[in-house]
């Protein structure tokens, strides 16, 4: 926390000031900061770890939620949000905690089971009933006079992940060229209307505003919709291929020490492993790592060919400077819209 | 200097500039401060990059639209508000606070949900041609809404001031209505008019909340300068968002310096000094 900067601490110094407010002088709560989509998973899986942690420390333990942006979220940690655990929808917004705070240890990824990340996603699609522009895989997607809505890359983690599996795809289906890889991606940039900064905001957009053909969002978040909103107005359509989206998690070592909360928060994450945590999980459509449960919700889930960002493009360092940087692959593709 | 119920000048002026450092000046000075770190040439190609460049025109055009209207409908509500007695009067009045009160991004929700092509708006406008959300005119709409009472309340004081005594004498002179308006209200109520009318544009600019929502946010379409300076910050480019934060801050405090010139020049040209 050397380097914090100036504006940093002045956005940090009300939050700090506010935080401790929640008087924690014997751990009786901890904050869970997450991601924006996560608030209904959360707020079912909270109760249950409370139970099982009371049953095993004989404790009471309240889990505070706090959901964002994963960047904004990542960003509020950095300056100064008391938060015991981070759930994110991507490791980036994880690694900054290293980079930029020194919050968490370089090798956090290893400290739990598949890379940290309990769960998993992928992008899919949602249409409206009877799919009317039949859309099936990503190059339905491309056609003229479809209108695809997913929130701006630039704001988004789900709409990178988005804007990733499209390319993934194209550069499977034309044998690796870069080239066509990107101008796949620049006609389906093409045929999206609006966009919104966050994946709530694209939903309301598609749902309440009736604008475009299909809303691309993670899988989990595609059929949490279709559930809310009614069965009867919307299709879930998963394509043929598309790319792993890891919810990382992990212990904001810097905050645990301090506060003396290392025990339950590391609990907390581990809880997301056992089977109870993963049929949570599964029950709200994220893809788990526990066979038995997997089998349990076999139907739920088609098979999808997956692709990792790891295999497709080098890792998520390589994301950013290549893809996402200023000047990037994706600053080309918005500039030709 | 008379004495004050208020203790003396020197403590409270003393107060007065501490907590306008705090709590304006500082915050400030960190964002201007952040910027310059960045060193000339970097914060040149931060701040006239393509994207931003095109963001400065969405945002001043819209800007620009958006204070035309309220220009024109503010006055004539400060007008109706000041001259005529009806029912519902101070009710109305009431409603002119409003946008200052709304959370903008409330406004932006509920504009949109209007002027979508299934909204009540909307679903008229949209048959006709005329696309409001997520199309540039939208900005225009939510600016408007966030910046039309700065020109109500700035001109309304002024109009309540207004001697009646001065229109009657130029009637009695022989002068029409127009003429009445043009040569003995217009005048008097310019400066405050123009001082309204800048400090909406430069609320207009800076407009964030009302205006993500409804414009759509189509890089180099409908992105405004703020919504940029956002997206830096979410790429934890603290930097970047603070160049652009700078160029918002200087348009709007050179916006709100000629308007004082213009207004002192006005009210030394009319003997009101």
């Amino acid at each position: 926390m050397k380097r914090r900067t100036l504006v940093g601490t002045m956005l940090a110094a009300p939050l700090a000031a506010a935080l401790p407010g929640i008087a924690r002088a014997e751990v009786g709560s901890i904050l869970n900061a997450s991601y924006d989509i996560s608030r209904e998973l959360f707020a079912a899986i909270n109760p249950a770890f409370a139970e099982a942690w009371k049953a095993r420390s004989g404790s009471d333990i309240t889990i505070e939620q706090s959901h964002g942006g994963s960047s904004r979220q990542a960003r509020a940690v950095l300056e100064g949000l008391q938060a015991d655990v981070v759930t994110f929808n991507q490791e980036v917004d994880i690694q900054i905690l290293h980079d930029r705070g020194n919050l968490i240890p370089a090798d956090w990824k290893q400290r739990f089971p598949h890379d940290s990340s309990a769960y998993y996603s992928l992008p899919a699609f949602l249409v409206r009933a009877g799919n009317p522009k039949n859309i099936k895989d990503w190059d339905d997607l491309v056609q003229d006079g479809v209108q695809v809505l997913f929130p701006n890359p630039r704001t988004s983690g789900n709409a990178r992940y988005t804007y990733l599996a499209a390319y993934a795809h194209a550069l499977d289906k034309n044998g690796g060229d870069e080239a066509a890889a990107e101008e796949f991606a620049a006609r389906l940039f093409a045929n999206v209307p609006v966009f919104d900064t966050g994946g709530r905001g694209a939903t309301t957009t598609f749902v309440e505003r009736e604008i475009g053909d299909v809303l691309i969002t993670f899988e989990a978040e595609v059929n949490g919709i279709r559930r809310e909103y009614g069965e009867d107005r919307f299709e879930v359509v998963i394509p043929t291929s598309s790319i792993e989206a890891n919810f990382p998690a992990t212990v904001v070592d810097a905050v645990v020490d301090q506060r003396g909360s290392r025990d339950v928060a590391t609990a907390y994450v581990e809880f997301l492993y056992s089977p109870e945590g993963q049929t949570i999980l599964a029950e709200n459509y994220n893809r788990v790592r526990d066979e038995k449960v997997i089998a349990q919700f076999a139907d739920r889930f088609p098979p999808v060919r997956l692709f990792t960002v790891d295999e497709v493009f080098g890792g998520w360092a390589k994301v950013n400077e290549v893809h996402l940087a200023e000047g990037g692959v994706l600053d080309r593709i918005l500039v030709g819209r | 200097m008379k004495r004050s119920a208020l203790p003396g000048f020197g403590l409270s002026l003393g107060l007065s500039l501490t907590y306008l450092a705090v709590i304006v000046v500082l915050p400030l000075a960190a964002l201007v401060l952040k910027a310059v770190q960045l060193g000339p040439s970097e914060l040149l190609a931060i701040i006239t990059g393509p994207r931003a460049l095109a963001s400065y025109r969405v945002t001043l055009t819209m800007a620009a639209a958006s204070t035309l209207f309220s220009g024109l409908y503010g006055l004539l509500l400060a007008w109706i508000l000041v001259r005529y007695d009806f029912p519902g009067r101070r009710f109305l009045d009431a409603l002119v606070d409003l946008p200052f009160a709304l959370p903008t991004a409330v406004a932006g929700l509920a504009l949109t949900a209007l002027f979508a092509k299934n909204g009540w708006f909307g679903s008229v406008l949209e048959p006709l041609g005329l696309q409001v959300a997520y199309a540039p005119a939208g900005i225009a709409v939510a600016m408007a809404f966030t910046s039309f009472p700065f020109v109500v309340r700035t001109v309304q004081p002024v109009l309540e001031d207004l001697d009646p005594d001065a229109e009657e004498a130029g009637r009695m002179l022989g002068a029409g209505d127009l003429s009445i308006f043009w040569r003995v209200i217009l005048p008097m109520v310019l400066p405050a008019w123009i001082a309204g009318c800048a400090l909406g544009f430069a609320r207009s600019l800076g407009e964030f909340g009302a205006v993500v929502f409804i414009a759509g946010n189509l890089p180099y379409e409908t992105e405004v300068t703020a919504l940029l300076a956002f997206i830096r910050l979410e790429e934890f480019d603290y930097a970047g968002a603070a160049g652009l934060a700078c160029v918002m801050l200087a348009a709007a405090f050179v916006m709100l310096s000629v308007t004082n010139l213009l207004q002192a020049r006005w009210l030394r040209f009319t003997g009101k000094d």
